[in-house]
This record gives structure tokens, C-alpha cells and sequence, in this order.
């Protein structure tokens, strides 16, 4: 199996992997940014592609269309990376789903818009939803830790 | 004009495609990598790498293409100039941050997943879909 992810994780926690694909996603945004002068914020990306069919607004469906295809051709070439590993059940992962899209459009952005492109705009808003979200990730991580402990 | 439009199309394609593909070699579409990051007692540094690599490049890339008088590819820029903070930004992130705790996806992965097959990203998809549905629904 071909294995495209170098993975040089030193006993520092030193990984490789993530530095090279985080500058893939900086080169993307990149694009998106010198060509269409646009920012790429997945969740708004989405979102508006649900309300605005076709004119104006296709290039969203052609991003999306990226996305998938940039799905496929890395799971062809290496399975594993798409491998979920958590104990989430379907109720969870339902629950959680509803949560993102509401709130991401609440929010106005998620860890693309919000995260990368806003913070390396050094957006205030962007700054502050970000570590919003990190802190109330964290909370939920804990939160759904303790519940199953405490019903086993 | 049309040519323009058309370009723009090719280019939201390859951005995509480079999105995608930088968020599967960095193992954001592995959620318990995501939820490792969000848990000290079991740390993942997975995301800050992520994080450092996307905007290392973009905090360079960003005010260098700000210089220009407008994007190659249209008249004028459509970046986000809002500066207030609001209730309401705050609101959708902390919900947004319970979603992403929960479940280990946020949109980019999540999206990028759905062709592996994997019915528990389908059905994330599907419900924050709902999700985004629910919002234009109830406030608008």
C-alpha cells in the first residue's frame, strides 16, 4: 500500500505529515484568494451553495466538486487516512452534525474561514470565534469523557 | 466576462482539490485526531502542525496579494471587513465548538470524508446540512 503521508513523528511529537498538509491548505487558500479574491471558508461555501442554485454562485459547486475529488484520489491512494477511530455512536454524530451547521452559519465560519483565513488576516473576530470554538471543543471532548464513564 | 467566470470555476475546482488533499495528508480526516488535539490528558499535536503549516503560509501570502489593486481573476475582492463582535459570533462559534468536540469533524473534513464511504461522516454531512437549514429556517 502506498502510504503519500511521510511520517517523520519524532519523540518531540514533531510531525511531519501535518506541517506539509497544513501549507497544501495555505497554498489553497492562497489561490482562492490571489485568483478569485476570495476567502475560503468551507462552512459559508456550503451553506450558500444550499441557498443559490446555478449563475453567480457555481463556483461554490465547483469547489465542492474539488473537494470530493481531492477525497477520492487521497483515499485511493492511501485508505487509512480516512479511518475513524472514536467511540462516537450515531446519535452523537447526528447530534454533532446539527450542532456544526448551526452554528457555523451562526458563527459565520468554521476552522477554514474562521481558523486559517481569518487568523492569517489577523481578523480580531476571526481570533476570538477560533478560540472560542477551540475552548468549547475542548469542553465537549471532556464533557463527553465523563458521561461515558459515569454510565458504562 | 463569461471567460472570466469560467476560469474563476476552474480555479474553485483546484483549490478544492488542494484543500482536500491537504486536509487528508495531515490527518485531519481521522476524528480522532481532531478529538486527540481537544484532550491534554491524551494530546494529539496533530492540528497544531496543521494550523502552523496553513496559516505559516498565509500570514506571508496574504498582505503580499492585499497589495494588488484587485484579484487576477475578478474586478474587486470579497474578503469579509467586519470588525464587531458580537453575541451572536461568539453564540455560533461556542456551538460550533461543541459539534466539532462531539463528532471530530468540522465542514472541510467531514466533506472531504464522504467519498471514502464512511456512513458516519454521511450522516454528519447530512444532519449539518439540516443543520445550516434549520438556522435559515428559524432566522430568517
Amino acid at each position: 500500500m502506498v502510504c503519500v503521508c511521510p511520517r517523520i513523528e519524532m519523540e518531540s511529537g514533531f510531525n511531519m505529515a501535518g506541517l506539509l498538509g497544513g501549507a497544501l491548505i495555505g497554498l489553497a487558500v492562497t489561490l482562492m484568494l490571489l485568483f478569485n479574491g476570495r476567502v475560503t471558508g468551507i462552512s459559508g461555501i456550503l451553506a450558500s451553495s444550499l441557498a443559490k442554485p446555478g449563475t453567480d454562485g457555481a463556483w461554490r459547486w465547483f469547489f465542492l466538486a474539488g473537494m470530493f475529488a481531492g477525497g477520492l484520489m487521497l483515499d485511493r491512494l492511501d485508505p487509512s487516512l480516512f479511518v475513524n477511530r472514536t467511540d462516537r455512536g450515531w446519535m452523537v454524530i447526528a447530534l454533532a452534525g446539527l450542532l456544526v451547521g448551526y452554528g457555523t452559519v451562526l458563527g459565520s465560519g468554521c476552522t477554514s474561514g474562521h481558523g486559517v483565513c481569518g487568523i492569517s488576516r489577523l481578523s480580531v473576530r476571526s481570533i476570538l470565534a477560533t478560540l472560542t470554538f477551540m475552548l468549547f471543543g475542548f469542553l465537549a471532548v471532556q464533557a463527553f469523557q465523563y458521561l461515558m464513564k459515569g454510565n458504562p | 466576462m463569461k471567460s472570466a467566470r469560467l476560469r474563476r470555476d476552474v480555479v474553485a475546482f483546484a483549490v478544492g482539490f488542494i484543500f482536500a488533499a491537504g486536509l487528508a495528508i495531515s490527518g485531519m480526516t481521522q476524528p480522532h485526531k481532531v478529538i486527540g488535539f481537544l484532550n491534554p490528558w491524551a494530546w494529539d499535536p496533530s492540528l497544531l502542525f496543521v494550523m502552523l503549516g496553513a496559516v505559516g503560509v498565509h500570514l506571508i501570502t496574504y498582505p503580499l496579494i492585499r497589495l494588488r489593486q484587485t484579484p487576477l481573476l475578478d474586478t474587486q475582492w470579497h474578503v469579509p471587513s467586519r470588525e464587531d463582535i458580537t453575541p451572536r459570533l461568539l453564540a455560533g462559534a461556542a456551538i460550533f465548538g461543541i459539534g466539532w468536540g462531539l463528532a471530530g469533524y468540522c465542514p472541510g473534513p467531514a466533506l472531504t470524508s464522504l467519498v471514502s464511504g464512511d456512513l458516519r461522516a454521511v450522516l454528519f454531512v447530512a444532519c449539518m446540512i439540516l443543520g445550516m437549514l434549520l438556522f435559515k429556517k428559524t432566522r430568517h
